[in-house]
């Protein structure tokens, strides 16, 4: 199972270039050229979404950094103590939509002290499979385009990333619990 | 709405660290903060410049529209607004399909560049249009098919069974893009009758 997984991710890459490649080689597509062609918005692209990055990961870093994060999470626990749900996975839940490496190094934390066949571990390693980070993708993805108001994307956004995490806690509860 | 959260998080921190002592810590934060936000976009310029690169190709090869072609009757329902054969819908279904397959890398240069034909399609505005708005709630939905990282991870750390959490995480992440298309609906229509409440 693992293998067939790891074999997949390991050939998937390559076997897509072989595809595009081919099919473009295929209906005479000067491949070569338009590669280059393409590839030269990816500079500018890049350095476009630095501003909106920056801008959201000072704010982050400041948040988490003056304590203030770890307030939060300890105003929220107890409240999930009522359901049965673990305190340990709340910063995970508060910081998923927030940072990505953030979330990766919890997560990694989690699984460490807690091993990854306990309960918790296997709850957050689907909270940190089933959702991506809301923050991010919007700012990169806005950013990149020069949309800088947000409009209702990121009440949609966050809104749907507390459903996400409902529903790993009570799909693992039901299937590991 | 963002301006709220970004001056929300700067003031709480700041002020948090006033009572709490960490002044220290945030002053620190803020330089590696923005220090690690230039280092995260000057990564992306090696995965945009590579991935927009090979697009160009499947662009101009008809892969892309296969794509889209194959996969166009369930993307006009969800994105009703993109005309069928417009090259949005395709860069928006590769997308998705990327993400499905875990290659965020290959996945960020595509919703890109949806974004821009989208933009373009909304008369260059500032502001999101419907359709930015959902695509972007699918992209942050997170809709995986192999959690390929998560696997790692738990490899690394001596895990019996590192894929039985690829089970779990599919229907948490199909309930989530679930939840993320109702909720979209739902604001698109708390718009459409704010607009209708101030024109008539």
């Amino acid at each position: 199972m693992v293998e067939v997984v790891n074999l997949i991710s390991v050939w998937l890459i390559p076997v897509m270039l072989l595809l595009i490649i081919s099919t473009a080689v295929f209906r005479k597509v000067p491949v070569y050229e338009t590669f280059v062609d393409g590839a030269k918005e990816g500079f500018g692209l890049a350095v476009s979404i630095i501003p909106y990055l920056t801008a959201m990961m000072v704010a982050i870093a400041v948040f988490r950094a003056s304590g203030a994060m770890e307030a939060l999470i300890g105003l929220i626990q107890p409240l999930l103590a009522i359901w049965n749900v673990p305190g340990e996975i709340v910063p995970l839940a508060v910081m998923r939509p927030l940072s990505g490496t953030g979330a990766l190094g919890l997560t990694s934390d989690i699984i460490q002290t807690h091993g990854p066949d306990s309960f918790i571990g296997r709850l957050v390693s689907t909270m940190q499979g089933s959702t991506d980070t809301t923050l991010y993708v919007l700012t990169v993805y806005f950013g990149a385009v020069g949309i800088k108001k947000a409009g209702d994307a990121l009440k949609v956004g966050l809104l749907a990333d507390l459903c996400g995490i409902i529903a790993a806690i009570v799909i693992v509860m039901i299937v590991f619990g | 709405m963002i301006n709220v959260i970004w001056a929300g998080l700067l003031i709480t921190g700041i002020l948090y660290a006033a009572i709490n002592g960490t002044m220290d810590q945030v002053n620190e934060a803020i330089f590696t903060g923005a220090e690690q936000a230039v280092t995260l976009c000057l990564g992306l310029i090696s995965i945009l410049v590579f991935w927009l690169g090979i697009m160009k190709i499947a662009e101009r090869g008809g892969l892309l529209a296969l794509i889209r072609k194959a996969l166009s009757p369930l993307a006009a329902k969800l994105y009703p607004e993109v005309p069928r054969d417009h090259p949005a819908l395709g860069y928006m279904i590769s997308n998705m399909s990327a993400n499905m397959l875990g290659l965020g890398n290959a996945a960020t240069p595509l919703g890109i560049k949806a974004m821009e034909e989208l933009k373009k399609l909304n008369g260059n505005k500032d502001e999101p249009s419907r359709t930015m708005i959902t695509f972007l709630a699918m992209n942050t939905a997170g809709l995986t098919l192999v959690p390929t990282t998560v696997i790692a991870i738990r490899m690394n750390y001596g895990s019996v069974n590192p894929g039985e959490i690829i089970g779990t995480t599919l229907i948490a992440t199909a309930l989530s893009a679930c939840a993320a298309i109702m909720i979209d609906r739902f604001f698109y229509h708390l718009r459409r009758r704010k607009e209708r409440r101030t024109n008539g």
